[in-house]
């Protein structure tokens, strides 16, 4: 497998690495990917902590980081201009982006917003909008940063999250 | 002035994105910010003119991980509205599929989130490969239960996380009863881990007690989480339409999520399995009640911390219910009922595995949504989990902050927030806090 264009000569896949450095992170969704992540180490904790460093993972982590990711997965539409330089940053940080789940891949459903009418952004949802940060339109991740995978679904796509993890443990040489 | 800020800018290991903001003054504490950070999705809004068959569905992308608890208020509001009265059988599958949610849910909350403070472990990925270590037991036991959990979801109503087969009336599909033998074995089997589950947190010494009311539905025939009344600590009984003027909404103007206090006392209130426990210990399965007699003395009890003993001893309850309901239950094919749509307005209540789940669904004459309004478990706690932080750090000021920070991450976490949830909002009068 090549590797893709956006690779410089520092950040290539290292053979050092005895494990692949994951981050996990989530935006503006239900977060039924990760807990659809938390079933499947019902069957791979086991095998997935030998081959993974989970770097960042604050859904089961205190201590996380940002250092130095091979791959970030990231489920979740983008709501504000604050999500996006958390996400732009990410990208800075990470070899490789996976947008996970719908909303992440479509925007959707959490981009519903972006059809109301002016006059249903009344009331509480006007107040809302106006106290926080809320950037007028919910964009998917590729509309704020360059994505390299997707894995589909509301939630993701098990088998395809396990393919596409599978293929960045191979590129990373963490197994053969 | 002496003063100081104590910022947690991400609790971790909870659903979705919170922080704490405390300021101290002259040895006490001045100011407290829990902040629900989630961007809301406007779901409510979004179902407006929906065709009232696509809106369950849609509503259980509200949560990923109590999405069937949503899926089942949306299913009994608009059946509420439309004056279907759903079928013994189907009364039984929905029973049976929310023991599996309960069990799935409560056990992530448990050994994935918790677990690891007990441990005096960061997370689950830092518990010892031993397989004699208690806590790689644990876990090991933990993906065991969740996996009971999740295939009796599985085979009822076809899925963990937003399950394509109930529907308005009954189910697209009914299950397979040649399943049900293996999944009462499978149940058998995850008994006494479930049972070691009970007793580790029964013996977790962590104590916060503060004087707090508490809320839960009550079905005086069975322990019971999708059909009763209303009740509180003072032994008021209402019924689930009357719980939307039982409350008044406040608007916190620092978080994504506004909470919740009773509408004529302006009091906090807790929701969750802790208020399950205290008021319907004597109506648990048979079962559950002798083998975990017990641990149950504890209860009632106003530790916030015996929410996660409370959420244990609910695990097997749902053991031992399913398993009744598989061993009895006959299958008979039938057909979801649902006739032309009309206008009307239904309530539907349930417990989700974090407490009261409101849906109120009014739906015009063509059968589409009108308005919507839901009120969930974590907006309820909010204040309640700001005033219990309040009580802990004004009693603790003398630690150093990292202690402060990780005890204050527990005491949150005992409540099993989830912000997914708790960024709907209901268009009820508010107050400013």
């Amino acid at each position: 497998m090549e590797p893709p264009a956006q690779f410089t000569s520092t950040n290539q896949p290292s053979a050092t690495h005895s494990k692949l450095i994951v981050g996990w992170f989530s935006f503006t969704c239900s977060e039924d990917s990760t807990i659809l992540f938390t079933e499947l180490l019902n069957d791979h904790f086991d095998e997935w902590k030998k081959l993974v460093e989970f770097r960042y993972l604050k859904a089961l982590k205190t201590r996380n980081s940002l250092e130095g990711l091979d791959v970030a997965f990231i489920e979740g539409a983008i709501s504000s201009e604050k999500q996006a330089a958390e996400v732009k940053k990410i990208r800075d940080n990470a070899k490789y982006i996976v947008a996970v789940g719908a909303c992440a891949c479509t925007g959707m459903p959490s981009a519903s917003r972006n059809d109301f009418t002016s006059e249903e952004v009344t009331g509480k949802i006007a107040w809302y909008m106006s106290r926080f940060d809320y950037s007028q339109k919910v964009r998917k991740l590729e509309d704020v940063i360059k994505v390299d995978d997707k894995v589909e679904g509301c939630p993701m796509n098990a088998t395809t999250f396990i393919e596409v993890l599978g293929k960045y443990l191979k590129l990373f040489n963490i197994v053969t | 002035m002496h003063s100081q800020n104590i910022t947690i800018d991400n609790i971790t290991k909870v659903e979705g994105t919170a922080g704490l903001q405390v300021l101290v003054e002259d040895g006490s504490v001045a100011d407290l910010e829990f902040i629900i950070k989630d961007y809301r999705r406007f779901y409510i809004e979004a179902v407006k003119n929906k065709p009232i068959m696509a809106v369950p569905s849609f509503l259980s992308r509200i949560c990923g991980t109590c999405s069937v608890a949503h899926l089942f208020a949306a299913l009994k509001a608009i059946e509420k509205s439309q004056g279907i009265e759903i079928s013994d059988q189907t009364h039984a599958l929905r029973r049976l599929a929310y023991d599996g949610l309960m069990i799935r849910d409560h056990t992530l909350h448990l050994y994935f989130f918790v677990l690891p403070d007990i441990l005096g472990v960061d997370s689950i990925i830092d518990i010892p490969d031993d397989p004699e270590n208690l806590g790689h037991i644990l876990l090991h036991d933990s993906f065991d239960i969740k996996k009971v959990g999740t295939e009796i979801t599985n085979v009822i109503i076809g899925a963990a996380i937003h399950a394509p087969l109930p529907r308005v009336g009954g189910f697209l599909k009914l299950p397979d009863p040649s399943r049900f033998p293996e999944l009462v074995n499978k149940l058998e089997a995850i008994r006494p881990q479930v049972l070691r589950g009970i007793k580790t947190f029964f013996e977790w010494n962590e104590n916060l007690t503060r004087n707090s009311d508490y809320l839960c539905i009550q079905n005086e025939g069975q322990y019971d989480f999708l059909e009763g009344d209303i009740i509180n600590s003072t032994g008021k009984r209402v019924t689930i339409e009357q719980f939307h003027d039982f409350l008044k909404s406040v608007v916190i103007p620092y978080s994504q999520s506004e909470g919740y206090v009773f509408s004529d006392s302006h009091d906090d209130y807790l929701v969750g399995s802790l208020a399950r426990l205290n008021f319907n210990k004597d109506l648990l399965n048979t079962r559950t009640k002798a083998d975990a007699a017990p641990f149950l003395e504890v209860f009632p009890s106003n530790n916030v911390y015996h929410n996660n003993l409370a959420q244990a001893i609910e695990i097997l309850q749902c053991v031992d219910d399913a398993i009744d309901i598989l061993k009895s239950l006959q299958i008979t094919q039938e057909k979801p009922l649902f006739s032309a749509p009309h206008a009307g307005v239904g309530v539907g209540v349930v417990e989700a595995p974090r407490g009261i789940l409101y849906h109120l669904a009014k739906i015009d004459e063509r059968g589409m949504i009108e308005d919507y309004d839901v009120i969930v478990p974590t907006s309820q706690n909010q204040i309640n989990i700001e005033n219990d932080l309040k009580k802990y750090f004004n009693e603790n000021l003398d630690k150093g902050q990292d202690t402060l920070k990780l005890e204050a991450e527990k005491i949150i976490r005992a409540y099993d927030p989830c912000m997914s949830c708790a960024t709907n909002f209901l268009k009820m009068d508010w107050i400013e806090k």
